[in-house]
């Protein structure tokens, strides 16, 4: 039985030491939805997309993917997991050793046994769905950021994951690479009948393409909604963060102590 | 760099590290002689090995024919038990004697077997009996000094 | 009181965190070789990086074995000269070579050229996320990236030993035959004679072969566990040769021991 969400997150808290970054996180994806995770830096929105995966365990709470609680499975569970999903990291993460081909071409050739000319037109079917099918034959390191980023989706695409999930894709992209991946989002989303989770703080993008909207703030989900509701809030964190303010919630000044005092006292 | 260069590049490497092994094993080590053989041990006793030491070649008119292997000291008699391993190629024949030789002046000291002339031949655990320790420097001098002091007299 | 006490406190911790990294990098010691089938049912993982350890030190190792050699030789001779031995020129070259400068100074070397970028190649790829993707791809980074590069050391490294001492022996040839003008004959059958093949030679092997596990599993750990920023990566390979190299002088003293005890 499919159930409606993919990914369910439950209670989750999650920190190093004795510093909580998550303090109760209750989230669902459901299948087919394009949902993003906004938020200030360090507020711990990458460490929700490595909770999905696997790579940490919660201290509190539970995440589960497709009805299986993540943190339970065995290893071999693990990667049965993973194999579902494909993820985008920040700088693309290639192997820099791998030709583009090549770096496409390694979760075929790990997971799947077919033969070179399937994994062939395979990999140049990816490639093409992001444009960079002529690019085959170039060394990942001889790429642009937006074009590497590029290529890191078709890999991530590679084996048709149920879950695409994106961490910060546009950071430190140009307007055109921006509105390039902004389209891939959706049209692969759509095109695969994925789910994707995307991790960002571009206002402006994640609002022309996600379905739902969280927003992470103090270890909480500080609001959610559609792209419209959220764009009416009236919530001071949710105005400011939309708009773009200087002050609010989030405030200007580091602590610091009175500035008279402290110009006057050093004397 | 391609896989077959690659590989032709790594083939070459672990060949010449083996080239070089067997070079070292055989040129320089000992390989070819004694380790490749078989052998059988058999007892000395001794009043005086001098330097002898374990691994000591033992030699038959100047050939390497087997090791010393170790040297032990047995109170009962208050001699010293020296076990020497011979190539299973040389037999001896049970009356040989094993003289303790040096090899040069101040050299490392070794066993010489001479072969006699019994028609039973050492087998693996017998014990040579026909045995002359090693020449002991300062019994040389004293017996030197000794002979010096009573030949004097005949002036 | 206050400075002692953090003098103290600072010895403790470092003694504990060395105890801690040297438990870690037994954990990853263990699991690499529990992972090893990897390593050698896709051999031409492990093939590309004993290229890339053991045949790009080639060079390094040939020209300095044939300097050490004829060294040894020149040193050797003058002091062998004054006892009236300077025919055993041979058997010093060859002994001191077998027994300890071919497994030793290879090992030094080793950690120096291959142990380096081991370390830094791993702790690159740990600060682009490079090993996190192929974690989120369901392959193990431990059985795809540090295995095959633990065993391309641990092969390599006997055989670069084996041709340091080779090329070592001919360099002391080169200098105490045609140059100083010992005989050939009495080098060469000098060293036969003193050289045995169990005890100098097979030790040698086993020597660097313990150099080998040694030094690798260093750099990988070192690499492995770097923080991943540049200057993180940069102080890991310090480490590397710092710690190899301790790591290895001190394992001589105890091999050395072990072996002549025997």
């Amino acid at each position: 039985m499919t159930q409606k969400n993919i990914v369910e997150i439950e209670n989750l808290s999650f920190g190093y030491g004795n510093r909580m970054l998550h303090k109760g996180i209750n989230m669902v994806f459901p299948r087919g939805k394009v949902t993003a995770i906004m938020g200030g830096s360090g507020c711990g929105k990458t460490t929700i997309l490595r909770l999905i995966g696997g790579q940490i365990k919660p201290k509190v709470g539970q995440v589960s993917v497709d009805g299986k609680i993540v943190h339970k499975q065995d290893r071999h569970g693990i990667y049965e997991l993973r194999r579902k999903m494909g993820m985008l990291f920040q700088h693309g993460a290639l192997f820099t050793d791998l030709s583009v081909f090549d770096n496409v071409a390694f979760p075929i050739r790990e997971h799947t046994k077919l033969p070179e000319s399937m994994i062939r037109d395979l990999v140049l079917m990816k490639l093409n769905a992001v444009g960079l099918r002529g690019a085959h034959k170039l060394m990942s390191t001889e790429l642009s950021g937006g074009m590497a980023r590029r290529v890191a989706l078709a890999r991530a695409i590679a084996l048709d994951p149920d879950i695409i999930m994106y961490d910060e894709p546009f950071a430190g992209l140009d307007p055109i690479s921006m509105a390039v991946i902004c389209d891939l989002i959706r049209t692969l989303n759509d095109a695969l009948g994925a789910t994707s989770i995307i991790v960002t703080h571009d206002v402006e993008e994640a609002f022309s393409f996600a379905d739902y909207i969280y927003f992470v703030a103090d270890g909480v989900v500080a609001a959610e909604g559609t792209p419209k509701e959220l764009s009416k809030s009236k919530l001071p964190f949710v105005h400011q963060f939309v708009h773009g303010e200087k002050d609010g919630p989030v405030p200007f000044h580091y602590n610091a102590p009175n500035y008279k005092k402290d110009i006057y006292e050093s004397v | 760099m391609d896989k077959t260069t690659l590989d032709i590049w790594v083939g070459l490497f672990v060949a010449i590290g083996i080239a070089a092994l067997m070079g070292l094993a055989m040129k320089v080590g000992n390989l070819t002689s004694n380790t490749l053989g078989e052998t059988y041990s058999v007892y000395a006793n001794y009043e005086n090995i001098g330097g002898l030491k374990p691994r000591a070649p033992v030699k038959s008119s100047g050939v390497v024919v087997g090791r010393i292997d170790n040297i032990k000291f047995d109170t009962k008699a208050y001699q010293a038990v020296v076990t020497l391993k011979i190539d299973k190629r040389y037999p001896f024949p049970k009356d040989t004697f094993a003289n303790i030789y040096t090899s040069g002046l101040l050299g490392e000291q070794y066993i010489s077997l001479e072969a006699g002339g019994d028609d039973h031949f050492l087998k693996e655990g017998d014990r040579i009996s026909k045995t002359q320790d090693a020449v002991v420097l300062e019994k040389l001098i004293s017996q030197f000094l000794y002979n010096k002091a009573t030949e004097e007299p005949k002036k | 009181m206050n400075p002692i006490f953090k003098i103290l406190s600072n010895l403790g911790n470092q003694v504990t965190s060395r105890i801690w990294r040297l438990g870690s990098a037994a954990r990853l010691f263990f699991l690499t070789l529990i992972y090893s089938g990897e390593s050698f049912k896709r051999i031409h993982l492990t093939i590309r990086e004993i290229y890339f350890t053991g045949v790009m030190s080639l060079i390094i190792i040939i020209v300095s074995a044939f300097f050490v050699g004829m060294v040894l030789g020149l040193q050797g001779y003058y002091t062998l000269q004054k006892y009236g031995s300077s025919e055993s020129i041979g058997v010093l070259v060859a002994l001191a070579l077998l027994r300890e400068l071919g497994p030793v100074v290879t090992a030094l070397l080793f950690a120096g050229r291959a142990g380096t970028a081991i370390t830094a190649e791993i702790g690159l790829m740990k600060a682009t996320e490079q090993l996190s993707a192929m974690e989120m791809m369901a392959v193990s980074p431990i059985a795809r990236i540090i295995g095959p590069r633990f065993w391309a050391g641990v092969i390599s490294m006997p055989i670069l030993a084996s041709i340091f001492s080779m090329v070592g022996v001919m360099g002391g040839y080169l200098v105490a035959v045609p140059i100083i003008g010992v005989d050939h004959g009495a080098f060469w059958s000098q060293m036969n004679v003193n050289v045995d093949f169990r005890f100098d030679v097979v030790n040698g092997l086993i020597k660097s072969f313990v150099f080998g596990v040694a030094c690798t599993i260093i750099a990988l750990y070192e690499g492995f566990d770097a923080p991943p920023t540049a200057e993180g990566v940069s102080r890991a390979t310090t480490r590397t040769v710092v710690t190899s190299s301790l790591t290895v002088l001190g394992l001589d003293f105890i091999l050395t021991s072990f072996m002549i005890a025997h």
